[in-house]
């Protein structure tokens, strides 16, 4: 897993605060399309990845306000209650603050596996909510979207990269 | 990595500081709205905001349908066009009998003094989404309160009765489906008239009737229909067939089983019903703590 495109320590452009937006708007956009059936039982939350990926990488520059704003959106666009994603949302980039020196030295593999367990604490969080809310559990289906949502690392970070990749200079020997 | 040196003794506050922050303002959003439903005008405002990128989510959708329709074959459509034809004189015939009915019905209504049926309008709408809440059995309609819906009108399909509309948005509206757990309906057996409450279980395809008694007479194969009591909905849609019956006598109520009728989790196209209910108001608090009160045992 470990080659060289996605070792740790590689050599990346500033990365553009208009780009980190325009993920962030894209991953709202996936999360707002019309799913139903089973892509939507397995579907995962790609506005929570993305925003753990940015925090992870930017803690600087993605944080607490952009989450918490990105939930209140998600609590709209589902019609659920106000305020359950903006607090999942909250403890997702705080966790991906806290943690964002430890995660990088990972490899990708090793990556997944602190991406998947804090995917679920956000779903848990939800999950708390509702149920104190008074709403039934969904089912076990309801972490499948976490899993995918961490095999869909890697990809992601490749994705998000690849703008802030120097174009390799032809004269270079 | 940075062009510009990091701001080192500028961080604001700690993370935990801006967490906690965070958080306090969540758990204070999600008690008004959840508790005290303060909230409705923020949710409007930004539902607002949020209607373009849900029109630019769909666009590709409703693109690759209109693409779609453009490359029907001419047979398909005279076939349909035949069907349809067919299905407008069949309809046709029936209505003209219905037209005959319903004013022979006003008729023996005004002989018997009995109050007149409200008249009933709708308004076609078309399903945009299902609802991506996994705790809630929810559609999201393309018609809102631009188009005079209102929280609490019946939403129905060719078949029968799919839910009832809970939240209007300036041009969107939610659905919330019969098969939602926190969904009720009152029911009449057509077969014996006899009255239930027909409750939602919260997975598609099941609803249950509520707090039967063990010898009620409900068999498997028949026929629930509203029966018009709540003021909701009017009387005599279609709601749902009895499929499996159990009576244990461990338990108190019988648990009964049903299957919605219409397509409550597949549909395109719905009906919002828009019916004047002039039922006389309930009876308010202040009058029922005035009735004599039994007297308590012992006293």
């Amino acid at each position: 897993m470990q080659s060289r495109e996605f070792a740790p320590h590689e050599i990346l452009l500033p990365v553009k605060p208009a780009f980190i937006a325009f993920t962030l708007v894209a991953a709202l956009i996936v999360n707002l399309l019309p799913w139903s059936g089973w892509p939507l039982a397995l579907k995962p939350d790609f506005v929570a990845l993305a925003l753990l990926y940015w925090c992870i990488q930017q803690p600087r520059k993605v944080g607490f306000a952009s989450a918490w704003l990105l939930g209140l959106m998600m609590d709209v666009a589902d019609g659920s209650l106000f305020g359950q994603h903006a607090l999942a949302y909250s403890v997702l980039a705080f966790a991906g603050i806290v943690l964002h020196r430890r995660v990088l030295m990972f490899t990708m593999r090793d990556q997944i596996l602190h991406v998947i367990p804090l995917l679920l604490v956000n779903d848990l969080i939800v999950l708390a909510i509702r149920k104190i809310a008074g709403a039934d559990f969904p089912g076990f289906s309801y972490f499948a979207g976490s899993l995918i949502a961490g095999v869909l690392w890697p990809s992601l970070c490749f994705l998000f990269k690849l703008p802030q990749r120097p174009t390799p200079d032809p004269d270079d020997v | 990595m940075e062009y510009t040196p990091p701001p080192f003794f500028k961080r604001g506050p700690a993370p935990l500081t801006r967490l906690l922050f965070c958080s306090l303002l969540s758990v204070a959003l999600l008690i008004a709205d959840a508790r005290y439903h303060y909230l409705d005008g923020i949710r409007q405002v930004a539902a607002v905001i949020i209607y373009p990128l849900q029109r630019l989510a769909g666009a590709p959708g409703a693109m690759f349908g209109r693409i779609g329709e453009f490359f029907v074959t001419q047979s398909a459509l005279r076939t349909e066009n035949a069907r349809l034809m067919e299905k407008d004189l069949q309809n046709s015939a029936a209505l003209q009998k219905y037209q005959a009915l319903a004013a022979e019905n006003v008729h023996l209504r005004e002989l018997l003094a009995a109050r007149q049926r409200s008249p009933e309008s709708t308004i076609t709408a078309e399903v945009l989404y299902t609802g991506r809440d996994p705790f809630a059995r929810r559609v999201v309609i393309d018609k809102g309160r631009q188009h005079d819906i209102r929280a609490g009108q019946p939403v129905l399909d060719q078949i029968g009765v799919i839910g009832q509309v809970t939240r209007v948005y300036p041009w969107l509206a939610e659905v919330t489906l019969i098969t939602d757990k926190e969904q009720a309906v009152p029911v009449q057996n057509v077969r014996n008239g006899l009255r239930a409450v027909l409750g939602g279980t919260g997975s598609d395809g099941h609803l249950e009737l509520k707090f039967i008694p063990l010898n009620a007479d409900f068999q498997n194969g028949d026929q629930l229909v509203t029966s018009g009591l709540d003021g909701v909905y009017p009387s005599g849609l279609p709601v749902a067939v009895v499929s499996n019956v159990e009576r244990n006598a461990a338990y108190l109520f019988a648990r009964i089983l049903c299957t919605p009728l219409a397509g409550v989790a597949s549909h395109a196209q719905v009906l919002v019903l828009n019916w004047a209910n002039k039922a006389p108001p309930q009876p308010s608090d202040q009058e029922k703590s005035q009735r004599p009160k039994k007297p308590r045992r012992g006293s």
